[in-house]
């Protein structure tokens, strides 16, 4: 029934306003203008974001200019507000917390797609869907009460006389701080690095499997070798949505980071990041200048936060590329 | 049809007109350290005015100051007097003040996590200012131990920890160690949020107290009543008579007394290290800020009736919720200032 109306977007000019009319009666033209208003409506709200945050801060950014990514000084009452330690907060925390879910979320996916029966892998992935629902402030008094005084009993002395000659195992081990705020954040993020490769590999072509097993190489060869390969950029993507989720974590990170902003070559100190420093000062912020400084605290954030995206994506083109090529060879 | 439509819009606004007209609704915005306080208030003195309800969010001191120059609310709540820079900006808005009224008193008491130590510490001004300055870094020190005969204080190194979050509790022990501590004023200064020489940030006071707990030899600040209400362990600090005091609600309301003698007409007085034998010294006041000129007459006469009320009935549960009452000098003063709301 809709065979005539839908050539009509390709009809060029010569339909005139007569046709844009009947199309308009007929409502496909009008359900496309309303999706159209509602797809808009995203870039409009990021624009928005965007104004609104360099609208907000322009008395750090006439005060500190550049200043404000260099320094680390952040002093509230002396008006000196620096975002070098909350950035980097920031970021370790979440290569942290990459650096131990990626493996034990593409591990997880691989098992429960591949290797696992399909009973279990359901089952297990249901837990594991539950588990992306659970709300962060749960995973921060997880972390609050479990995860800390094991780091400070166990996994902090045993790192410290093991690997204690490197600089990012040294200093007091109070049990909060970078590394501890790290794997909370890879407790949170691995359900979705899990979930999401998971549904990338099911979604590999039978074909790709049979074919590999017809040339003779053994199942974890055809799944090392050819699924996971093939599955590369869904894999990536999940990845990506995991560090998005990371970044700007700010009540599981703030419970668990120790809330000092300090740059510390060592693991155990203590930290803040920029979601956790937003949250904490802005309800109290006393001068407009701290007030502007947390809301270009948020711009950063948001910069960073499109930039890894950006980077993410030409990564993930690069390598898919890269990949079609060793294929043809 | 359109008669009936018609007749019911009229309907409509006469009742939204005569609604409003009986009940009246206040708003007010700010502190969170007295909100448990100021909820069961409010719902008191809306039990006597059926007419009136008063609508208060707790959303920080800084939010209220905030809120209440930028004239969104009836009134403010703040932990920590408005500066002078907060003073004018409302003046310059506004074309006239904001008073402030005290409601009710607060204090912070140091509390800490000793293995082996279950004796309640004595903590002298040296003391506290020493290890917050990152000074005084062992449990051994003289400065600490000189107080403390008899009790075998450990060699280990102290953790200090405070608010992580902007917080009037922050605010009233900065503002004693800018008091006690000419380093700390010069170096630090006092504020809802202050850059710390030392120490890791708990967020809020359950926050604070579950670092503390779980940190051997730590050291931190909470509020009274939350340590009183989970009979959290805490130590006697020094006042300026050199008398050790812990922190109780008679204490409190003495600090308050100490400085009612010397109390400025507008009320903006901090009573941290305040005189008086059984003073206790970090302690404060929590303030309501309420506009010198109300366009609307109801509400000025409403927010005036309640404040007479809490000085006087609304001061009677005080004690159950665990905050010291307003010393009867500081009343008769207040009730004196509340004709300077017109």
């Amino acid at each position: 029934m809709a065979t005539t109306t839908t050539t009509v977007p390709s009809a060029g000019p010569v339909a005139g306003s007569r046709s844009f009319l009947s199309r308009l009666r007929d409502g496909d033209e009008i359900a496309r203008i309303i999706t159209f208003l509602f797809a808009a409506s995203v870039v409009l709200v990021t624009l928005l974001l965007v104004f609104e945050l360099w609208q907000g801060s322009v008395l750090p950014r006439h005060k500190f200019g550049f200043n404000f990514f260099r320094t680390s000084v952040w002093d509230p009452i002396f008006d000196q507000f620096g975002a070098l330690p909350f950035i980097y907060g920031t970021l370790v925390t979440s290569a942290v917390s990459l650096l131990i879910a990626v493996p034990l979320g593409i591990g997880a996916a691989i098992f429960l797609a591949e290797l696992a029966p399909a009973r279990v892998s359901d089952t297990l992935e249901f837990f594991i869907d539950l588990l992306a629902a659970v709300p962060s402030v749960i995973y921060g008094l997880l972390g609050v009460f479990i995860v800390v005084p094991l780091m400070r009993q166990y996994i902090q002395p045993a790192l410290k006389s093991s690997l204690g000659f490197l600089p990012l195992f040294q200093g007091p081990a109070y049990g909060i701080g970078f590394l501890t705020a790290g794997i909370v954040l890879a407790i949170m993020i691995i359900p979705y690095i899990i979930s999401v490769s998971r549904e990338v590999l099911l979604s590999v072509p039978r074909d790709q499997r049979e074919a590999a097993l017809g040339l003779g190489s053994t199942r974890w060869e055809s799944t090392w070798k050819v699924v996971v390969p093939f599955a590369r950029s869904g894999i990536f993507g999940s990845i990506f949505l995991a560090l998005a989720r990371a970044l700007g974590e700010t009540m599981a990170v703030t419970m668990v980071i120790g809330n000092t902003p300090l740059i510390s070559a060592s693991l155990f100190s203590p930290g803040y990041s920029i979601a956790a420093v937003i949250a904490n000062e802005l309800a109290e912020a006393s001068s407009n200048l701290q007030y502007q400084s947390l809301i270009e605290l948020g711009l950063v954030l948001f910069l960073l936060t499109f930039v890894l995206n950006g980077l993410a994506r030409i990564l993930i083109v690069a390598t898919s590329q890269k990949g079609s090529g060793m294929g043809n060879a | 049809m359109k008669r009936i439509i018609g007749t019911c819009l009229v309907a409509l606004v006469l009742a939204g007109v005569l609604l409003a007209d009986s009940a009246l609704t206040i708003t007010g915005a700010g502190a969170t350290f007295p909100y448990p306080m100021y909820s069961k208030w409010f719902d008191e003195y809306h039990k006597k005015n059926s007419n009136l309800s008063i609508n208060y969010q707790s959303i920080g001191s800084g939010g209220g100051i905030k809120q209440v120059t930028e004239g969104t609310v009836d009134f403010g709540a703040s932990d920590a007097i408005m500066n002078e820079e907060q003073l004018k900006a409302f003046q310059d808005k506004h074309g006239f003040g904001v008073l402030h009224f005290p409601t009710v008193l607060g204090a912070d008491v140091p509390t800490y996590n000793i293995p082996g130590v279950d004796a309640e510490l004595n903590f002298t001004q040296e003391a506290i200012a020493g290890i917050f300055l990152g000074k005084i870094t062992k449990w051994n020190d003289p400065a600490i131990a000189g107080p403390n005969k008899g009790v075998n204080l450990p060699a280990n190194d102290i953790v200090v920890v405070h608010r992580s979050e902007g917080s009037g509790t922050t605010y009233i022990w900065t503002d004693y160690l800018s008091k006690i501590s000419e380093e700390w004023k010069t170096k630090v200064g006092k504020g809802a949020s202050v850059n710390w020489p030392v120490g890791l940030g708990g967020k809020g006071n359950e926050g604070v107290t579950g670092v503390i707990k779980q940190t051997p030899n730590s050291f931190g600040y909470v509020e009274l009543i939350y340590a009183i209400q989970n009979k959290m362990p805490y130590g006697r600090v020094k006042n300026s008579s050199g008398a050790f005091i812990k922190a109780d609600l008679a204490s409190v309301t003495a600090a308050a007394a100490g400085a009612a003698k010397n109390m400025p007409d507008d009320f903006r007085v901090s009573i941290t290290d305040a005189p008086g034998k059984t003073a206790y010294p970090i302690s404060s006041f929590t303030w309501l800020l309420v506009p010198a000129k109300f366009s609307d007459a109801a509400k000025r006469d409403a927010i005036k009736g309640f404040v007479k009320w809490m000085l006087a009935d609304g001061q009677n549960y005080t004690e159950a919720l665990s905050y010291a009452k307003l010393p009867k000098e500081v009343v008769a003063k207040e009730l004196k200032a509340l004709n300077n709301v017109q």
